[in-house]
This record gives structure tokens, C-alpha cells and sequence, in this order.
């Protein structure tokens, strides 16, 4: 269970420029649920996720992660129960390296890098076996340099990353925004089968109303720093789409 | 033929320089200016200890550590202070020089008395093929380590730290300290390479530092146009390509120096070289474009 209670987080403080990003958010997510995140731009969506990532340090409040508070920890340390996939499928792997070597940092996170050799036959065909599920025929390009994957598979391949180690905290930046319909829906169908399969928290931020209503068994809204609407599991179904965009016409 | 066996012998005892400014240049993607100091606060080191009466092996231990530290204060400084790399490299470069002069007491030492690696070990009469196959020995036991280091976990984790920050954090890794670990490790190199030549020439000089990256620089360049033309992927190949890359510089200035050019003009022509070497690629795209 992830527990967020009473964030906030300024840029900007004193200056003409000062905005609340996060405004006194306290959220609790359930062990296996898995909550949509949606709100317009700059409605703070995207500092929360990095509070919680802890790639930003919260002004003020705690996060709690079932007995441990986390808040205080710097990204790299909370990678052993928190993954997280980017908006930009070019930042979740490292392009000049192989698809194997980026599953064996994926698989030690962490944990100590050490002056092992990880990569052997043992991990080449765990690894193997585990890209197969994808279906997209990379179980035999282990060798390959990331950088030479389209962004789909790159996403894709991130997202089997994540659950290389045992993780707690799935959190899904808007994955799906720089890929085109058809990868964007087999990036979501991946993830929802390996949220289920692994039962996990996740988190997805999006702005796609359609993804927001197929996916999740949570819809939160945010709005200047702060969460507006909460539907759980019943109350999501009953959505529709109509319903959801005209919580956006405010003007 | 001399002339150009000393070139090859001067070339290896850049080996380890080279690997080193490819670990900090190639793999990590920081360009560190520290290499001038640090190589010739491997060879003062070295001086130092020998004349101290010290054992060979503890006066190459103690220059792969010093270069070590040195590295680890650009390193520091620049992750710490958030201070861009290339000065921090110039900083810590200038205040070796001070710190190297008052190590050696004096700005020039000569260690012809002093036991060394080429006398300590003789197998051939001739002591210019002695010193080849000592240094051949080091360059390829240096390749191997530095293969093996590469390849391991926490090479891995190195390479994706120049490459990707933002991934490899998500994975785990301190990226700062990783930096720190890195150019630790580069100017270690860089130091046992000033120790090497400090040997090899007889003499250890304040000023035998000055302009050694670029030299190094023009080899990994020459060694990064292999490892493309060739399409290397593994990163053991890569690091050969670069020590091929230094034979093939130190070769071409030793035609140069063969064919005429005023000794004088050396840091001239080197300069010149590694701006052919770096035009050359361009020179190439910019015909092909003119082409289309």
C-alpha cells in the first residue's frame, strides 16, 4: 500500500514566477489497485509521479510504502520497490547498450552492481523467454543495440523491464503519448496483463479519455495541485466519454 | 626502423592513457582535461619513489593511486558542485602542476641509476625489443582487465551511466558515484602511462604533460572511426580499436617527424593531425552530400 500524505511542492518560491505544483495531496493507493491519473497540462500530474518516483524531493508530507516511509530517499534508492516507465520510450533504456545488458541492470535493480559477469546462458534465456511473451520476434536480437528498436518496442521492452526484480509500485508516465494507436494500445494491453499477472500498484497518467476509461480500476482527477475527482471501481464503470471531456470545458 | 620501433614503443606506453580517455571520453562522455596533470603526476610519482629508494612495484602502485585521486577530485567536483566538467578537469589539471613541482622538488629528474621495468625484466639482447614485449605484456593484460571490468555488472551499469542517466537511475545506480568510480579508474590509467614513459625515456619532467590529450584524444578518435567503420559492438573489440588507434597516430607523427618536420613543430603537427583525423569523416559526408 502506497501511502501519500499532505504533498506539496513549489517551483519557483518568493519569485514572480512561484507555482504550487502539488498542493496538500494525500492519496492512498491500494496494494493491487491500479488508478489512471488524468488532469490537464500543468495540472501538477507529472510532479506528483516525480515525488513519488522521488526524481523531486516534496516540500512537505510523507509517502509511506506499507511500514516504510520513502520520502526522504533519493530515486536511486527506491528503485527496489518502485519502477517507472517515461513518457519518452527513449529514456526508459540506454540505446548503445544491448537488449540483454539493459535487462541485466533491470534485473539488479536494486541491488549492487558487482564485478560479476550477469550475462551468461542462464539470464540470455530467461531473458529470451521473457521478450517471447511480446510476440514481436526481438527473443532473438538479444545482441542488438537498443538504439536500433522503434520507440513501440523500446516501451515495450521497458515495461518487461520493470518486473525483471520484484517491484511493489508500477508508475506509467503518460507511456503511450509518443506512440502511434496501434503500439500505444499494445503498450496498455502489456501492462494491464502485467499489473494482473504480477499484482501490482500501478499508477498511469494519461491524457487519452478512452485509455482512462478501458484501464484501471481508479479515475482521479487533478486540477492546480490538487486532486478534484476520485471514482472508484462501480462508480468508474458507470463513465462515459461525454462525461468525462466536459470535466475539462471549465472555461 | 629504429625510429619507427621507438614509435611503437612510445605508442604503447600511451596503452593505458588511451584506455583510460576512452573509459572517461567514449564510455562516460565526459571530456576530462585532468589527463595532463594526472599523467605527469604519474611519472613524478614514479620518480619520487625510486629515488626515495622505493621498489618499482610500490612506485607504480603509488602513481596508479595518485592519478586515482586526482581523477576523483574532478569527479567530485563536478558531481558535487555541479561545476561543468571541462573545469573542473582544468582546475584540478592546474593545481597538479603545483602540486607535481613540489612533489619532485625540482622541474626535472633524470632515473638512469634506478632499477625499471625494461631492465628489470631482459629476455632479448637488443633492450628495444625487451621493452616491445614488456609493454606488449601490459597493453594486453590492461585489455583483458579492462574487458573483463566492461563486461561485468558494474561495467554495465558504467556504460549505461554515460549513455542513459535517467534510465540507470531508475535501475538503481548512483550516477554520481558511478562518475566518481569512473574517472578514478580513467586517471589511474592515465597515471600508470606517465609511469611508463617516465621509464621508458629515463627522466621524469614537470611539463611532460602538457598537450598529452589531445595525442590521447587523436588516438580515440583514430579508434572511434574503426569501431564504426568496422561496425564493432563489443566493447573488448572496441577498446583494441582504440590501442590500435594510438599506434596508428603515434606512427603517423613519427612519418611526419621522419619525412622532415622541425622537431619543434611537434605539438604543432600533432595538433594538426587530430584535426585531419577529426575533418576527415566530415570531409567525407560533406562530398557524399555534395553528390545527391
Amino acid at each position: 500500500m502506497l501511502q501519500l500524505e499532505h504533498l506539496r511542492k513549489v517551483f519557483d518560491r518568493g519569485k514572480a514566477t512561484e507555482v504550487i505544483a502539488v498542493n496538500d495531496v494525500s492519496l492512498t493507493l491500494e496494494a493491487g489497485s491500479y488508478t489512471v491519473l488524468i488532469g490537464a497540462n500543468g495540472s501538477g500530474k507529472s510532479t506528483l509521479l516525480n515525488l513519488i518516483a522521488g526524481s523531486m524531493m516534496a516540500d512537505r508530507g510523507r509517502i509511506t510504502l506499507g511500514e516504510r516511509a520513502i520520502h526522504r530517499l533519493p530515486d536511486y534508492r527506491r528503485t527496489p520497490w518502485i519502477a517507472r516507465v517515461f513518457q519518452n520510450p527513449l529514456l526508459g533504456t540506454a540505446a548503445s547498450l544491448s537488449i540483454l545488458d539493459n535487462f541485466r541492470m533491470a534485473a539488479l535493480r536494486g541491488t549492487r552492481k558487482s564485478l560479476k559477469l550477469g550475462t551468461g546462458a542462464a539470464f540470455r534465456e530467461l531473458v529470451s523467454g521473457r521478450i517471447a511473451t511480446l510476440g514481436m520476434g526481438l527473443e532473438n536480437k538479444l545482441n542488438q543495440p537498443m538504439g536500433t528498436l522503434s520507440g513501440g518496442q523500446r516501451q515495450a521492452l521497458t515495461l518487461l523491464m520493470t518486473i525483471m526484480s520484484g517491484v511493489d509500485i508500477l508508475l506509467l508516465d503518460e507511456p503511450t503519448a509518443a506512440l502511434d494507436p496501434r503500439s500505444a494500445r499494445e503498450i496498455l494491453e502489456i501492462a494491464d496483463r502485467i499489473i494482473k499477472e504480477h499484482r501490482l500498484t500501478a499508477l498511469l497518467v494519461t491524457h487519452n479519455i478512452h485509455e482512462a476509461l478501458r484501464y484501471g480500476d481508479r479515475l482521479v482527477q487533478m486540477e492546480s495541485g490538487r486532486i478534484i475527482r476520485d471514482y472508484r471501481s462501480r462508480d468508474k464503470a458507470r463513465l462515459d466519454h461525454a462525461e468525462v471531456i466536459s470535466w475539462f470545458d471549465y472555461y | 626502423m629504429d625510429f619507427y620501433l621507438a614509435a611503437v614503443i612510445q605508442a604503447l606506453c600511451f596503452g593505458p592513457l588511451v584506455m583510460g580517455l576512452f573509459l572517461s571520453m567514449k564510455v562516460f562522455n565526459i571530456p576530462d582535461i585532468t589527463t595532463d596533470g594526472s599523467y605527469t603526476l604519474g611519472a613524478v610519482l614514479t620518480a619520487v619513489a625510486l629515488s626515495g629508494g622505493h621498489s618499482l612495484g610500490y612506485g607504480l602502485a603509488l602513481s596508479m593511486l595518485g592519478g586515482a585521486a586526482a581523477g576523483c577530485c574532478t569527479a567530485l567536483i563536478h558531481t558535487r558542485l555541479r561545476i561543468h566538467a571541462l573545469l573542473a578537469g582544468i582546475l584540478v589539471m592546474t593545481a597538479l602542476y603545483s602540486v607535481n613541482l613540489v612533489l619532485l622538488g625540482r622541474s626535472n629528474m633524470p632515473l638512469l641509476g634506478y632499477p625499471n621495468l625494461f631492465t628489470w625484466f631482459s629476455v632479448f639482447a637488443s633492450e628495444d625489443y625487451n621493452a616491445l614485449i614488456i609493454l606488449l605484456l601490459i597493453v594486453g593484460a590492461l585489455l583483458a582487465v579492462m574487458s573483463y571490468l566492461l563486461h561485468s555488472d558494474f561495467g554495465i551499469a558504467m556504460r549505461a551511466t554515460g549513455d542513459s542517466e535517467l534510465m540507470i537511475r531508475a535501475q538503481g545506480v548512483n550516477t554520481q558515484r558511478m562518475k566518481v568510480y569512473g574517472l578514478a579508474i580513467a586517471n589511474a590509467l592515465v597515471a600508470g602511462s606517465g609511469s611508463l614513459m617516465a621509464q621508458f625515456q629515463g627522466f621524469a619532467d614537470i611539463n611532460m604533460g602538457i598537450g598529452i590529450v589531445i595525442s590521447g584524444l587523436g588516438a580515440v578518435i583514430i579508434g572511434d572511426t574503426l569501431i564504426q567503420t568496422l561496425k564493432v559492438r563489443s566493447v573488448a573489440v572496441s577498446l583494441g580499436c582504440v590501442v590500435v588507434g594510438v599506434l596508428i597516430f603515434q606512427s603517423l607523427l613519427a612519418v611526419a617527424l621522419g619525412a622532415g618536420v622541425d622537431a619543434n613543430l611537434l605539438k604543432l603537427t600533432t595538433a594538426l593531425l587530430v584535426l585531419a583525423i577529426v575533418a576527415v569523416p566530415r570531409a567525407g559526408a560533406f562530398l557524399q552530400l555534395n553528390r545527391r
